[in-house]
């Protein structure tokens, strides 16, 4: 790792105002990205701002029919939730097949969403229940939030204080875990919203990173139920290929994940 | 350079470190706690896994400044004395190794593992578990069997106390 400057900040604000000071400032939430990375010499941020120790990104709030995840709210925190378990089980599901118990124990839902791997399993959470990326100086719809591979709508210095999800009719997430990563190879988080909307996300899959699919959510508004998807083709065009898996197989898993997510969500 | 102030084992320690030190290069080359392993260096292994405010997190991958103002105990903070902790007998106990280099790791996170799951841990749940923690000698089996086994030993001692 690099030479970099450690400032740990109490607030939001002071997190804003030590970031502006660093020649190539970057946000340290729970690291289990960051840090790799900056191990890796990817990463040589001048100035660390470790926003670990905000108390007002932590804690979960079920208001209504409105959900809200701040964001320095840990993976283990997220899945151990009583109100995340009783409003959209399916995000405590797909928070306890992230990782291992040791990264969920450090690793923040805010983290995850700026860092916005293509295999990251919260991004196709927030799109497919439509949820809205709340920051220190705006909201930011889902759609418009993720905006290709690592890619999204924060600026410079932008914060994540909180994601709002609103509370689905059912939900359901399935994913084929990578054996050593534990990324998804692919992930498809199906959603029922209560005024009867279908969406559905798949992550690991594209090469423009998380995407809504179209012709599944046409089939399940048409019929809930995994059969519903038997007859839908995915194109392999512009899908991931590696050594892992091809486009094809990854086109095929899209429909596989997806039967397992609506079977899940009942 | 900054000076990390933290609880290691019991003992308050502060120490001068530069910014980029890892937690676990603060514990092995700075306070020559070297039971706590270096494998793969890239979150994967578990070798460096020790308990901060008794959660098992990787130490390779938190900067020591984090760790400023925490609890942390490694492996060689848990017999008491002589006297093996349960995790530790069963290890030996159930011949769960062989080289040893993974078994810190292993047994901080099995520790984890039982205070999170109490009575409740069955093979499944174990092998799920342990997913953080790779050893590349034994096949996993005698592990698997030495945290069941400690498992009920430590619910005796916590029933015992």
């Amino acid at each position: 790792m690099y030479q970099t400057t450690y400032h740990r900040a109490s607030s939001v604000d002071e997190a804003v105002s030590l970031f502006a000071k660093g020649t190539e400032s970057k946000f340290l939430a729970g690291g289990q990205t960051l840090l790799p990375v900056m191990k890796q010499r990817l990463a040589s941020p001048s100035d660390v701002i470790d926003l670990g120790k905000i108390k007002e990104l932590q804690g979960v709030e079920l208001s209504g029919d409105v959900l809200t995840i701040k964001a320095g709210t840990t993976y283990f925190d997220i899945m151990q939730n009583a109100d995340v378990k009783k409003a959209i089980p399916a995000i405590a599901h797909l928070t306890s097949v992230l990782g291992d118990p040791a990264v969920r124990y450090r690793g923040t839902i805010g983290g995850s969403i700026a860092n916005n791997d293509p295999a990251a399993d919260y991004p196709a959470a927030l799109l497919a229940l439509g949820a809205t990326v709340k920051t220190n100086k705006r909201s930011i719809a889902a759609e418009d939030f993720f905006q290709g591979l690592f890619t999204t709508a924060l600026e410079d210095g932008e914060i994540i204080t909180a994601v709002s999800f609103p509370v689905p009719e059912k939900a359901g997430y399935e994913k084929m875990r990578h054996p050593a990563s534990r990324f998804a190879l692919t992930g498809v988080f199906v959603a029922k919203t209560k005024s009867g909307e279908v969406r559905v996300a798949a992550t690991g899959a594209s090469q423009s990173g998380v995407m809504r699919v179209p012709a599944i959510e046409a089939a399940l508004k048409a019929n809930w139920s995994p059969s519903a998807i038997d007859s839908v083709t995915i194109s392999a065009s512009n899908l991931l290929a590696d050594i892992h898996g091809t486009a094809e197989y990854r086109a095929n898993l899209v429909k596989v994940m997806a039967q397992r997510a609506v079977a899940a969500a009942g | 350079m900054s000076t990390v102030k933290l609880t290691v084992n019991g003992k308050a320690v502060a120490v001068d470190v530069e910014d980029r030190t890892l937690l676990v290069q603060l514990l092995r080359d700075h306070l020559n706690l070297t039971g706590t392993h270096v494998g793969c260096d890239t979150s994967q292994c578990g070798a460096c896994v020790v308990h901060m405010d008794g959660k098992a997190v990787k130490s390779c991958t938190m900067l020591a400044g984090q760790a400023d103002g925490a609890n942390i105990t490694t492996i060689e903070g848990i017999a008491k004395g002589d006297e093996l902790h349960p995790m530790q007998a069963a290890f030996r106990d159930n011949h769960g190794l062989q080289c040893g280099y993974c078994t810190p790791g292993m047994i901080m996170s099995a520790i984890d593992i039982v205070h999170r799951h109490g009575g409740q841990l069955d093979e499944t749940t174990v092998r799920q578990e342990l997913e953080g923690n790779i050893c590349r000698c034994t096949g996993y089996h005698n592990i698997v069997k030495a945290v069941l086994d400690a498992a009920g030993r430590m619910k005796v001692s916590q029933a015992a106390e």
